[in-house]
């Protein structure tokens, strides 16, 4: 592959000398520590005889043993691996990778922030209660919704919470109902939480332009259903524009509509979800309000609803009393219950603030930023890719593979080969309802140049795929690992370092046989 | 605005690329009648100073200035600059969910290492990359034991933190479980005779805490024979778990269900922290969330991929063994790095100053008049003392003394009114048990109002 | 890959081998080549009754689940351990060493009802035509 090294087309990415590490526990070697306490201020108790039976005598074995500086080098080496957005884009779907604000970062780690027991005396937390109070009141004022909790962890248990609130209210009125309706192009997240939530999921068919077909949800919408489930703009990025007719449908039938709010990053400052007939929704801060994915969370989804379904929000519920003092009440008859211990995931709730107030009433101009750079991508790569629904795109568009298809070049090879351009592979193979899809989203954090170098990149493979599609179908060709056996993984599963394992699987035996026929087969001929 | 690379002129240019006359168009798709004329009502735009300005006034208002004796599931433990330092780095903080494993090794690499450290701390064979927290995972380790054994009945102990029973219950009634709760016996541990008598072949697990929330190290062995006979799991609890650093191991229980809080985690006010699910080999299809596992690459190098995602939401979707997507990957890598500074050495230290402390103020509480240690049970660095008085008014005079007191467990045990949870770590000094105990000691000199 | 025309098929791609009043039950070649190389089977214990059409178990790849119907109703008389190790076979002998379980038939009649090798092989082209216009 000679000539992916000096590929002029790569703008974006050299190959540079990145250090190896192996696992931290094969540097280990006993006497090495990194880090020492105060000395003990009361007498030692020997805990033999303190714990008796429990006393874990043998010590934890294979735990590591190395300095500090071992630690830090070795983390860091680690790091180096990684690509993030402070690197460049991530063209991910449906992720919305924004920049991540250090400000935010700095105020989460504030003494009087960080260091606040959740079981403290309130009086003892204004300080906290007033975040709370404050994110909750700029969540209602960009949702348009009546009242809102901002108990759940992640976006999923903000769809648990929903359903269950939904299933609360109708248990109320007498009849809970069995199923829950959710398109074919929904987030798998969806219909995971159906069923935990107790419901059935039937799913309904997107029609030919990717929307909800309305027709078929009013045959579809009987006393039975409970909700649909509707992301909007729909995980096509394309605005479900009837949705208005979709809310009357349903509460004509007694149904609720649920809205993923996933895709907030088209819609924040711009619409507003309660006006457009909405009774519940979740938000994800990880994704439309800036915390950082710190490789796959934490994160949080508050979930906003209507005054209907107030009653039964998660306990507990933040109020004001006399003289504005605020409080966290738990006795509430017709709440759901916990969803989680504590207050739900305030660090991450405290840098949310922080992007909603750095923005402020401004808050428009990124979701315009964000949507604008999504149709100049769509708009120059049109053409080169196939784009299988035309309606207007907005904050993401969705490509399909058809085109590079026929050199036998899918979409995860482009994705592979992206890498190699520099950048992080778009979201492969969702939505469900487009074979070969590649959805592409590249927030409103990407500057015109970094768009750019996107474009040209997808454009290059576009042309690689027509005429070495080789290079493409093998790639990542410079990363510092090749494509990884995941059958394998899969087939014989190592989860742990185990020292008492035997050095080599049988799939690394294997490749170590055929590595040696190959080197005598090809002996190296010593250049002069 | 500062996080938008764009100046006027290019957004211009990009517009005419498109072809669009303003950014307008581009939300033409939306009715007009729905499309905001004015700017939301939101504070701000504030400069960097001011958000800063905003959250330190907030931080003024919280509990600055007074020495704490809470833990009920909270700990407060020493933490060191290098974890910052490493979870900072925009590599790890602003990188995304590992899938395209070739440049995501960083991350893999660091949960494989997650994944091991939490099986050595807990004598489990397997874990996973985290669940959202201590309570979450105790409720999805019970969902798990539903599908392992088929059955419906769970009975869990009272005394497992209040909280997280609270979040069991809310996830049980709409799964079909029937959760049952088995009183405590008079040393603090679970009542065996209760467990004996409700367990029967119906019951999908048994669910403990350990130590438990008044402190009690329960008898894991022990309970898992009587657990095992009827062909039930045994899930452990574990809210502190520092406790494994001189605590035997939960290692006859199927599930483990750890809040990992204590490895390197501000209190933060509740969040966010990191649960662990810890389980054996044998349950492993069954477990919920993200697994890293081992592999080579196509040249044969050693490498690391999600895997056994067929299990997971975005593959199972209505048959997933849970709907868990976004983790506690971030704060797994934290605990990752500050159990790696501690090592085994610094873990074990650690723990010892915990239970050297916590018997010292358990003797220094006990030598005031009419103050009594309530459970028999050995404990590690919580314990329940009992007071001749309501403990919730002892804190109101402690508050005084800019001390928040032993959490009173009468909201959650109306039993126990005059009893209080006493935490105390290796960041409680000598001087602040003192303190306490002379506070205590003043507070019960106190005529009753 | 040939389709034995002792074997009967169904649309789902399972194949079934009747010897008496035993029924082995597999799945086709064209099913794992859709599935990709699989890395686990997920099947019922013995004395598990399957009702043909109901599904039995899955089939996994490293993307991808599939469930398997039965093709005939019964109980579960044996179930083939050696996938557990090498769930490999799936790929490379489908019709053969990589049968998944076998069922005492409940309905013999039913097997009349499944298509022999000629129809299921019709059946697969026309498949294969018809995902070719649409891409």
């Amino acid at each position: 592959m000679t000539g992916t090294l000096v590929n002029k087309k790569i703008k974006k990415a050299s190959r540079h000398t990145n250090q190896n590490e192996g696992l931290i526990f094969e540097k280990s070697s006993p006497g090495k520590r990194a880090f020492e306490l105060p000395p003990l201020d009361v007498p030692s108790t020997d805990p033999a005889k303190a714990l008796g039976a429990n006393f874990r005598s043998e010590g934890i074995e294979g735990f590591p043993e190395v300095s500090e500086i071992e630690v830090l080098r070795h983390f860091t080496r680690l790091s180096t691996w990684n690509y993030a957005i402070d690197l460049g884009m991530y063209p991910l779907g449906s992720c919305t990778m924004k920049y991540n604000p250090r400000v935010n970062e700095f105020v989460a780690r504030l003494d009087g922030i960080a260091t606040e027991h959740p079981l403290q005396p309130q009086q003892l937390s204004q300080g906290c209660l007033k975040i709370l109070r404050l994110l909750e009141q700029c969540l209602l004022e960009i949702t348009g919704m009546d009242t809102i909790t901002l108990q759940p962890a992640a976006g999923a248990q903000g769809e648990l919470t929903g359903l269950l609130l939904i299933r609360a209210y109708l248990e109320k009125q007498g009849n809970a109902r069995k199923k829950v309706l959710i398109p074919d192009s929904a987030h798998g997240t969806n219909p995971a939480t159906a069923v935990i939530a107790g419901y059935q999921v039937e799913n309904i068919k997107s029609e030919s332009h990717g929307q909800i077909d309305v027709e078929k949800l009013r045959e579809l919408v009987t006393e039975d259903v409970a909700a649909l489930m509707i992301t909007n703009p729909s995980t096509l990025g394309i605005f479900e524009e009837r949705i208005p007719e979709i809310a009357d449908i349903l509460h004509a039938k007694g149904a609720l509509l649920y809205m993923d709010g996933a895709n907030m990053n088209a819609l924040a400052g711009v619409t507003r979800p309660g006006d457009l007939g909405v009774d519940v929704m979740h938000l994800n801060l990880h994704k439309t309000f800036s915390t950082p994915h710190g490789g796959g969370g934490p994160g949080a989804g508050p979930v906003a609803m209507k005054k209907i379904l107030e009653p039964f929000r998660p306990v507990p519920i933040l109020v004001e009393r006399e003289g504005g003092r605020l409080a966290l009440e738990s006795v509430r008859p017709y709440s759901i219950g916990k969803v989680k211990a504590f207050s739900g995931n305030f660090g991450v709730l405290v840098r949310a603030l922080a992007y909603i107030l750095a923005y402020g009433p401004g808050i428009r101009q990124a979701t315009e930023d964000a949507v604008l750079n999504a149709n100049y991508i769509r708009k120059h790569l049109e053409g080169v890719y196939d784009l299988p629904y035309s309606l207007p795109s907005m904050h993401e568009v969705v490509f399909s593979d058809a085109i590079q298809k026929k050199n036998g070049v899918n979409t995860m090879d482009i994705a592979k080969r992206l890498i190699d351009y520099g950048f992080h592979p778009y979201t492969t193979a969702f939505p469900l309802i487009v074979a070969g899809a590649l959805m592409i989203e590249p927030t409103e954090s990407e500057s015109k140049e970094e768009c750019d170098l996107f474009i040209d990149a997808m454009r290059s493979i576009a042309e690689e795929a027509a005429a070495t599609p080789e290079i493409v179908k093998t790639a990542p060709h410079t990363t510092r690992v090749r494509r990884l056996d995941e059958v394998g993984a899969a087939r014989n599963p190592i989860l742990r370092w185990d020292p008492s394992r035997p050095e080599k699987t049988p799939a690394q035996k294997k490749h170590d046989v055929a590595e040696a026929k190959h080197r005598e087969a090809t002996p190296v001929t010593p250049t002069a | 605005m500062r996080y938008l690379p764009k100046s006027p002129t290019e957004r211009e240019e990009m517009l005419g690329a498109i072809g669009a006359e303003s950014i307008d168009e581009l939300f033409s798709s939306i009715p007009e009648r729905f499309r905001l004329r004015e700017a939301l009502k939101l504070p701000g735009p504030f400069s960097e100073a001011e958000v800063i300005q905003y959250f330190k006034e907030r931080a003024t208002e919280n509990s600055f200035g007074y020495t704490s004796f809470l833990g009920a599931g909270v700990y407060n433990h020493l933490r060191s600059v290098v974890t910052d330092a490493i979870i900072q780095r925009g590599e790890f903080l602003t990188s995304y969910t590992p899938y395209q494993a070739e440049i995501s090794q960083g991350t893999l690499q660091a949960i494989f290492e997650f994944q091991t450290l939490m099986c050595q701390l807990t004598g489990q064979q397997v874990a996973n990359a985290s669940m959202w927290d201590g309570s979450t995972a105790t409720t999805e380790a019970v969902l798990m034991a539903e599908r392992v054994t088929g059955r419906t009945r769970v009975l869990v102990a009272r005394s497992l933190h209040p909280e997280y029973r609270d979040v069991l219950k809310t996830y049980a009634k709409n799964s079909g479980l029937q959760v049952e709760e088995i009183p405590y016996a008079a040393d603090g541990t679970l009542d065996e005779k209760s467990l004996q008598s409700a367990i029967r072949d119906d019951v999908a697990a048994v669910v403990v805490q350990s130590p438990n929330f008044f402190g009690a190290i329960e008898p894991v062995a022990a309970l898992a024979d009587l657990v095992h006979i009827s062909g039930a799991l045994l899930v452990v609890s574990i809210t502190e778990g520092v406790s494994l650093g001189l605590v035997k191991p939960p290692a006859e229980a199927d599930i483990v269900a750890m809040e990992g809080q204590s490895f390197g985690l501000a209190p933060s006010y509740g969040g966010p922290f990191v649960g662990v699910l810890a389980s054996r080999d044998k349950f492993v299809r069954q477990m919920p969330g993200r697994l890293a596992g081992q592999t080579i690459d196509t040249e044969g190098r050693r490498g690391f991929v999600l895997t056994l995602a067929t299990r997971e939401q975005h593959i199972r979707r209505e048959k997933a063994t849970s709907n868990i997507c976004t983790n506690q990957a971030l704060c797994a890598l934290a605990a990752t790095v500050h159990l790696t500074l501690l090592g085994k050495e610094g873990l074990r230290e650690m723990a010892q100053q915990n239970l050297s402390k916590a018997q010292f103020a358990l003797a220094e509480l006990t030598k005031i008049p009419g103050v009594k240690r309530k459970f028999a049970a050995p404990f590690f660095n919580e314990f329940t003392v009992e007071l001749p008085r309501s403990a919730r008014i002892v804190n109101g005079e402690l508050l005084r003394e800019k001390i928040v007191g032993p959490l009173p467990l009468g909201p959650s045990y109306p039993e126990l009114t005059k009893n209080a949870l006493v935490c105390v770590t290796e960041t409680t000094t000598r001087a602040d048990i003192e303190r306490l105990a002379s506070a205590v000691r003043h507070a019960l000199e106190q005529p009753v109002q | 890959m040939a389709y034995p025309a002792k074997y009967r098929y169904t649309k789902q791609h399972e194949w079934v081998d009747v010897n008496g009043d035993v029924a082995t039950i597999g799945i086709t070649d064209y099913a794992q080549h859709e599935l990709g190389d699989v890395v686990f089977a997920e099947l019922p214990k013995v004395g598990t009754k399957v009702e043909a059409g109901k599904s039995f178990g899955t089939v996994e790849s490293v993307k991808a689940v599939s469930e398997i119907y039965a093709p005939v109703s019964g109980e579960v008389t044996e179930v083939n351990s050696e996938l557990q190790n090498t769930p490999e076979k799936i790929n490379s002998d489908p019709h053969g060493s990589a049968w998944l379980i076998k069922v005492r038939l409940a309905n013999p009649a039913e097997v009349k009802g499944l298509m022999d090798a000629a129809a299921y092989e019709a059946f697969i082209a026309e498949a294969d035509k018809s995902k070719e216009a649409s891409a």
